[in-house]
């Protein structure tokens, strides 16, 4: 099957849980408006996104720089650096790291390049038990499931079937549908894994290259358990998220969190810059940073695409995406879901493998009004679109460009143009489809799967106009 | 791993993108004076479900033996700074006394199952996001704010800044980060089912903020 039936198949699927689309319906309309709330003053919301759109613009420019300055800075903290084209080489650096350190039980946080690069599956096909500590993380990984919202990964899945799940996975747990309940049940479980863990797995939403800092955004207390609790400590995150000083920390956070989840800011705040000292009675002995490339920098090469690595990853496109409300996140198929998943995984990956996600918006511009850092999504998607059936031979950053050209609907638009060109040829067509009109096809591809086929007018507009005496008509 | 390194800084230095202005600080000041910044961290924090008190200088101590046996929670845990001394120096009999002077390894599974509350100080408080700053070290270790179920923080009144940004500018942290530093805004939470918040997920399940004056 290729990529456009199969993205079409599980849009159909989607379409068809009625339980599902309800979930996301309600879950999503509440983040809205927790996020509106946070967000009194327009012009200063405003200012705070053009600030925050400078940072990162800014980090980005100097990115290179900031990349070796970072490790020079982590290094001197003692915080060792690897770095990863792959995600191959990520796994194998990870699964390095715990053998030497003959860790069998791994407590993560969540954390969402682990998940472009199959973490869990790798290590757990190598013997070591993982763990996803953060609650939605840790109700789809019973479930066996991908995570379906950056932010909110278990958001598709309602009380009910949290329930179950846990009282399938833990019988001697007494089943509840209480929120507050399950809550405790999932503390006490995860609890003694955190006291046996031999090392924690995190990702990081910025680091600091100033100062050589790894900054941790979280409510649960997880990240940090996960981070200070076993012995050895790893973070794996993009090379994109450096940014050049700790002044710079302030403003992302505060949109971070605003945009994520409608808070003033998260429980926990957590900036890690050493490994325990010899003074020190608890933290991890050792820490470890993986840098992972997996295309970031192709996407940097395009003056415009690159605006894609802004991101911070705080979903509020994916929340207010009327796509991805009606679809939920798995249905994408790609790690990152909604606007910024179809921005930045046909990037990734390349136009001919997940170039169809472009067709999955209706280019409303919703996610490009509320993104924090100003990221020209709609304008991004278009590009894609366009990239995706573009027939020149040019060379372009781009994989796969020009992959989803259809030679027939590349023959319609040149025809049409030639139409809309010469006012002679478009009269002669008009007249002829308009007295022709009964023979119009009732079938037009995959327009007329859910709608009636148009049927043109008696008379053009143009003739109309004539017989009501406009000039020049 | 050398290659990869080499390889990707290469790829990025291949291509510099245009250069922008540099990003302006990001400083703003309300100008809030003390009892305001009192009054703002403390309706934040109780949003959050932070509990705040107000006491004097002298009365922490009193605050604690009187109030923590009435909640039914008696094991206490404290580091060996100032705080921690003064509180092993002054804890009512009801309360047992705990300390925190051995590394982590030695008696996780008490830490874990046997303590019901943790007393720290604070670096400093931010009004604006209802946030307390902590920057654990050997005397107050880390896991002392996050592993018992309460978490009791003294904060002096002086030390309550208007932001995060205003407070690493004063106190120029750029000099010289410590191994971790946090802010804590509220006991822990999740809202991972339904959107629903739920407090007490895996940090503490209750913060109280004991404000000194």
């Amino acid at each position: 099957m290729n990529q456009t039936a199969a993205f079409h198949r599980r849009i159909d699927e989607a379409l068809r849980n009625d339980q599902l689309r309800q979930n996301f319906r309600s879950a999503l309309s509440g983040i809205q408006s927790r996020r509106e709330a946070q967000f009194p003053d327009d012009a200063q919301l405003q200012a705070l996104r053009e600030q925050s759109r400078q940072v990162r613009a800014n980090a980005l420019i100097k990115q290179p720089e900031l990349l070796e300055q970072l490790e020079e800075k982590l290094l001197a903290n003692g915080i060792r650096v690897h770095w990863a084209e792959t995600p191959e080489q990520a796994n194998a650096t990870i699964h390095g790291l715990l053998k030497a350190a003959h860790a069998r039980l791994v407590v993560k946080g969540k954390s969402m390049v682990s998940e472009e690069t199959g973490l869990n599956h790798y290590l757990e096909q190598r013997g070591i038990e993982v763990v996803e500590s953060d609650l939605g993380e840790f109700i789809i990984q019973l479930a066996g499931e991908a995570p379906s919202h950056i932010v909110a990964p278990a958001i598709h899945k309602n009380r009910r079937e949290v329930a179950e799940l846990l009282h399938k996975h833990y019988p001697e747990i007494p089943y509840t549908e209480d929120i507050d309940q399950l809550t405790q049940s999932a503390r006490q479980i995860l609890r003694e894994k955190f006291a046996q863990a031999d090392a924690g797995i995190s990702g990081v939403n910025f680091m600091v290259a100033e100062t050589g800092t790894l900054c941790l955004v979280e409510n649960e207390g997880n990240g940090r358990l996960s981070t200070t609790t076993p012995r050895l400590h790893i973070a794996i995150t993009g090379i994109e998220k450096v940014v050049e000083k700790l002044s710079d920390v302030p403003p992302l956070l505060e949109i971070l969190t605003k945009s994520a989840t409608g808070q003033a800011i998260t429980t926990y705040f957590n900036m890690i810059s050493r490994p325990r000292q010899p003074d020190e009675l608890d933290g991890p002995e050792a820490v470890h940073l993986v840098l992972l490339d997996n295309g970031r920098s192709r996407i940097r090469v395009d003056e415009e695409l690159l605006d894609t690595l802004r991101c911070i990853r705080c979903g509020s496109c994916i929340n207010y995406c009327p796509v991805y409300v009606q679809l939920g996140g798995h249905a994408y198929g790609t790690v990152y879901p909604g606007p910024i998943g179809i921005a930045l995984e046909p990037q990734r990956i390349g136009l001919d493998q997940v170039g169809s996600l472009t067709s999955a918006c209706t280019l409303c511009g919703a996610c490009g009004q509320v993104c924090p850092v100003e990221i020209p999504l709609p304008r991004l998607i278009n590009r894609l679109r366009a990239e995706a059936v573009d027939a020149r031979r040019t060379t372009s950053s781009l994989i796969g460009r020009g992959s989803l050209r259809k030679p027939n609907e590349a023959g319609l638009w040149k025809l049409w143009r030639l139409l809309y060109s010469h006012p002679r040829l478009y009269r002669l067509f008009s007249f002829a489809a308009t007295r022709l009109r009964r023979l119009t096809p009732r079938r037009l591809g995959g327009w007329t799967d859910y709608r009636s086929a148009p049927m043109p007018a008696r008379q053009s507009l143009r003739e109309l106009a004539r017989e009501e005496g406009f000039p020049h008509a | 791993m050398r290659e990869s390194r080499e390889s990707i800084l290469r790829r990025l230095r291949a291509n510099r993108p245009q250069a922008a202005a540099a990003p302006p600080v990001y400083r703003h000041s309300t100008g809030w004076n003390r009892e305001r910044r009192i009054g703002e961290f403390t309706e934040r924090m109780q949003a959050v479900r932070g509990e705040v008190h107000r006491l004097g200088r002298g009365q922490w101590v009193d605050w604690i033996n009187r109030e923590m046996p009435t909640r039914g929670l008696h094991r206490a845990l404290v580091g060996s700074s100032a705080i921690g001394r003064r509180f092993a120096a002054g804890a009512a009999k009801e309360i047992e006394l705990n300390r925190y002077d051995r590394t982590i390894e030695s008696w996780k599974a008490q830490l874990f199952h046997d303590i019901d509350f943790g007393i720290t100080g604070s670096l400093a408080g931010l009004a604006e996001s209802g946030s307390l700053v902590l920057w654990p070290d050997a005397e107050e270790p880390r896991l002392l704010s996050l592993v018992p179920p309460l978490h009791i923080v003294l904060l002096e009144a002086e030390r309550l800044f208007e932001n995060f940004a205003q407070l690493i500018d004063v106190q120029r942290w750029t000099d010289g980060m410590p191994t971790n530093a946090l802010l804590i805004s509220g006991p822990s939470k999740t809202a991972d089912i339904e959107q629903t918040l739920a407090y007490g997920i895996h940090g503490p399940k209750a913060l109280i903020t004991l404000i000194l004056e």
